[in-house]
């Protein structure tokens, strides 16, 4: 039985700086995940990831990352790494997105989930 | 297939080349093909009648080839050490350091990787301790 | 302490050049990342969970003051204040940009610093006992070995592209403290009958996720024939060893799956030879440039002071946390009056290893002024003061103090190492650092760490075992279960010259349950042990894990027969 189709974005990390970044409908890249270009059925999440490959000039590593949508459609991750690369060390809550943008410290909406 | 020496780009010279394993009991200027997991000692009895070794590079992570050329120098070999396939610009000195004493890549990484890189890279520092020796 | 000559001042700067090129490249599309990312890791540069991360060589361990405050310094610049002391004696820094690496490798190449081979399939960085040339157990300073090795093996045009890492550690004394049994390579030195000085070449030793105890493969080494001897290892192993699945590509399963007989065979008939070679190996070096070397390690001039300092014994008799510091943080140093001091880098809820821009210029001072200019990391993630008169304990207690670094509890239960883990690790199943943080606070209270006494917990957010969780008396190890994060406790493990590998207690457990299960644990120890002297790993050899087993899982207590 095929596995219901989980909501998808591309992550990666920016060649420059090494942070987290998202590619967006444009196949341009974002920092912010509300921005991010989502992949309803597997067919757009391959499609995503043949736009976001060949970018090696701006980033390392792309890659479809599980999310879950809120009700507003914004995407949120799901796997607790995703999480972590969303905020930046839990230990430090000074570093990393958390500090940019701290709208990212909402919680993950349980609705529209998994 | 271009190769690479110390003064650049030189065109292939194309030999037939023997696999070490069928090498042949009589022949002279034998051109060898030493694939890097096989054993380099047991071409030793024949290297006076040897004037090529080519050992394959099958990707730039696998340096296999390195220890194949330093035994084989160990050994007294001293004829022509090739080395072919995926090599990178910055692994050209280590070939030669090694032993090799070209190196040859396919077109489309020398496309890539233009002669002037190349260059640059014969360029770089020797280690220390190969200076000190 | 080794200053660089001109052959390294030079070859140091075009690595910087060579790399700030090889980035210009990657960027220009002449490189693709995965030609690049070998490169860059041959430099140090990671990339990892929010940034690129730099590990930077601190060769055996050993740095002055201007190499500290360089520390500094890059932390504060380049980085965000701060700095991560790892267990195999570098430092990284979790906040790099791929742009800023050329500036902070020539900040480093200005005091004689690197990152070269601090990643990478290639030899790492040597490390070597931390408390070299110092401590009073120690039959010869194993930094003179450990340099030529780092000089051998920089840029080993033959063992760049091996099949995977290698680490090769040194010690010079008996107690070993630089767990050489779990390097791929651990060199132990030692004297052959007729007094001659060598080394007994242990092989195949590491952890990660097939922990192995290294074997001896050479009982005596001709302290002359180290080169040719370690070139013939490496040789072997670079055309031997796996190339087809990176977990089975380290050395420890090319001896495991060839047979220590056979590896032994193999390495002595390339060794023989080498040595055969016309006019000798070509890997042996002149011995005026190994009388060079050593002479750099040449003990500083010891004052010649009594063995016991009065000053010190009236300012310990008043203050308690200085009596306290001075017991746990100090060692036996081999000179009558002074001493080996451990700066602890594991104050109560701090991240384990981790100094600030400011603690590192202090104890960048402290070095200074009383310590010869030394100062060292250890594999634990501390800081060591290698040669300080006892006389100037207090001083120097009172400005750790100051600087928040004052912990006494150097082998006690709060002296956790722990690896980065997932807060900011690329390749971690969960996180180490809270898990530490928590213990820490836990056993914070001096009276009860000091009477569990010697106690050691190591934290790996994977299984590469990063955080020796091998090899603690109570190992814990971050995994990821149904999607949560589950750590996994081991129990029995030893670092030190009779090294064991911790067998797994149970069931993995949530962050939350750990620390309770550690209490009940170390509350259990506390029960059995059959004096106050006996160390936890003592009364887990003399009773087995079933007692502690039982207090971990005390759910389980009637199954546990
Ligand atoms: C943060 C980035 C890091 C990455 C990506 C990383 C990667 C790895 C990997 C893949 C292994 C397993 C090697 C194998 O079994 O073949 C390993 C082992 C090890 N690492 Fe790390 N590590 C990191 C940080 C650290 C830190 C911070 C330390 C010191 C605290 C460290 C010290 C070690 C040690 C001691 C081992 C085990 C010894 C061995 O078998 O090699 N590493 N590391
Ligand atoms: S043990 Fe795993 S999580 Fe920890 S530093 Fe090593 S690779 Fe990262």
């Amino acid at each position: 039985m095929a596995k219901a189709f989980k909501p998808q974005i591309i992550s990666a990390n920016d060649l420059y700086v090494g942070d987290v970044v998202y590619m967006n409908s444009g196949g341009g890249w974002t920092r912010k995940l509300a921005e991010a270009a989502i992949a309803h059925d597997a067919g757009d999440a391959e499609k995503l990831l043949q736009r976001a490959v060949p970018q090696q000039g701006k980033v390392v590593g792309p890659y479809l990352a599980d999310v879950a949508l809120d009700d507003d459609g914004r995407p949120f991750p799901t796997h607790f790494r995703e999480k972590f690369r969303t905020r930046g060390p839990s230990i430090r809550p000074d570093l990393g997105k958390q500090a940019i943008y701290p709208e990212r410290h909402e919680p993950l909406a349980a609705r529209g989930g998994i | 297939m271009p190769i690479i020496t110390d003064t650049g780009f030189a065109p292939d010279d194309a030999p037939d080349l023997i696999e070490a394993d069928d090498l042949p009991e009589t022949g002279e200027r034998l051109t060898i093909m030493l694939p890097n997991d096989a054993d380099p000692s047991a071409l030793s009895p024949a290297f006076n009648r040897i004037t090529l070794i080519v050992v394959p590079f099958p990707n730039a992570a696998d340096g296999r080839g390195f220890s194949i050329a330093k035994r084989l120098r160990g050994l007294g070999y001293r004829g022509h050490l090739r080395a072919q396939g995926h090599l990178i610009t910055d692994q050209y000195p280590f070939a030669r350091q090694c032993g090799f004493d070209d190196v040859q890549i396919d077109s489309a990484l020398a496309a890539r990787m233009p002669e002037e890189l190349w260059l640059r890279a014969k360029t770089r520092a020797i280690p220390p301790f190969l200076r000190r020796a | 302490m080794y200053r660089y000559d001109e052959f390294d001042h030079d070859y140091v700067r075009s690595r910087v050049a060579e790399f700030r090129d090889q980035t210009q490249r990657r960027i220009d599309g002449a490189l693709t990342e995965d030609e690049y990312k070998p490169l860059r890791l041959m430099n140090g540069l990671y990339l990892q969970l929010h940034a690129y991360m730099l590990r930077v060589a601190i060769p055996y361990g050993t740095l002055n003051s201007r190499q500290m405050r360089t520390l500094a310094m890059i932390a504060e610049r380049w980085d965000e204040g701060y700095g991560h002391f790892t267990t195999r004696q570098n430092i990284q820094y979790n906040w790099t940009k791929l742009t800023d690496v050329g500036d902070i490798l020539d900040a480093l190449a200005d005091v004689e610093m690197h990152a070269i081979q601090t990643s990478g399939n290639c030899i790492r960085n040597v490390t070597a006992d931390h408390f070299a040339g110092a401590a009073a157990d120690e039959i010869e300073d194993p930094r003179p070995t450990a340099e030529l090795v780092r000089q051998w093996s920089t840029a080993h045009p033959e063992f760049a592209y091996l099949p995977r890492k290698f680490k090769v550690a040194v010690t010079g004394s008996p107690n070993d403290r630089a767990v050489t049994k779990a390097h791929d390579i651990g060199l132990r030195m030692l004297r052959n009958e007729a007094g001659e000085p060598g080394f007994e070449v242990i092989v195949g030793g590491g952890m990660g996720r097939t922990p192995m105890i290294g074997k001896v493969i050479r009982d005596f080494l001709p302290k002359d024939h180290l080169l040719p001897y370690l070139e013939s290892i490496l040789r072997v192993y670079n055309l031997h060893g796996r190339r087809d699945n990176k977990y089975k590509a380290r050395i420890k399963i090319l001896v495991h799956e060839t047979g220590l007989e056979e590896m032994q065979a193999q390495v002595e008939a390339e060794f023989a030879r080498q040595m055969r070679e016309e006019g000798g190996p070509v890997v042996s070096p002149n011995p005026e440039h190994i009388a060079q070397i050593a002479a750099y390690f040449a003990p500083p001039d010891f004052a010649k002071l009594p063995a016991q300092s009065a000053k010190l014994t009236k300012a310990i008799a008043t203050d308690p946390a200085l009596a306290a510091w001075v017991e746990n943080n100090t060692a036996d140093h081999r000179a009558s009056g002074y001493t080996i001091v451990t700066i602890s880098m594991k104050g109560m809820g701090d991240a384990p290893g981790d100094a600030t821009t400011a603690q590192m210029r202090v104890m960048a001072d402290l070095g200074e002024r009383y310590s010869h200019d030394e100062l060292r990391i250890s594999h634990e993630q501390n800081v060591i003061l290698p040669h300080v008169k006892l006389d100037d304990l207090p001083e120097i207690h009172a400005a750790l103090q100051k600087a928040g670094l004052a912990a006494a509890n150097a082998g006690l239960i709060t002296d956790i190492i722990a690896c980065p883990g997932l807060d900011y690790c690329a390749l971690a199943t969960a996180r180490s650092i809270p898990v530490a943080q928590d213990l820490s606070q836990r056993f914070a209270e001096p009276a009860r760490a000091k009477a569990i006494g010697n106690f050691t917990i190591k934290i790996s957010g994977c299984i590469n075992a990063c955080g020796h969780h091998h090899v603690g008396h109570v190992g814990i190890l971050g995994l990821e279960k149904s999607g949560i994060e589950s750590y996994q406790i081991t129990l029995g493990g030893d670092h030190t010259e009779t090294l064991a590998i911790g067998e797994r207690a149970g069931p993995g457990m949530t962050a939350e349950e750990v620390g309770p299960a550690i209490e009940r644990l170390v509350d259990a120890y506390l029960d059995v042990r059959d004096s106050d002297d006996e160390r936890f790993i003592d009364t887990f050899r003399r009773l087995g894990a079933d007692p502690f087993k039982a207090a971990i899982y005390p759910e389980n207590n009637c199954a546990a027969a």
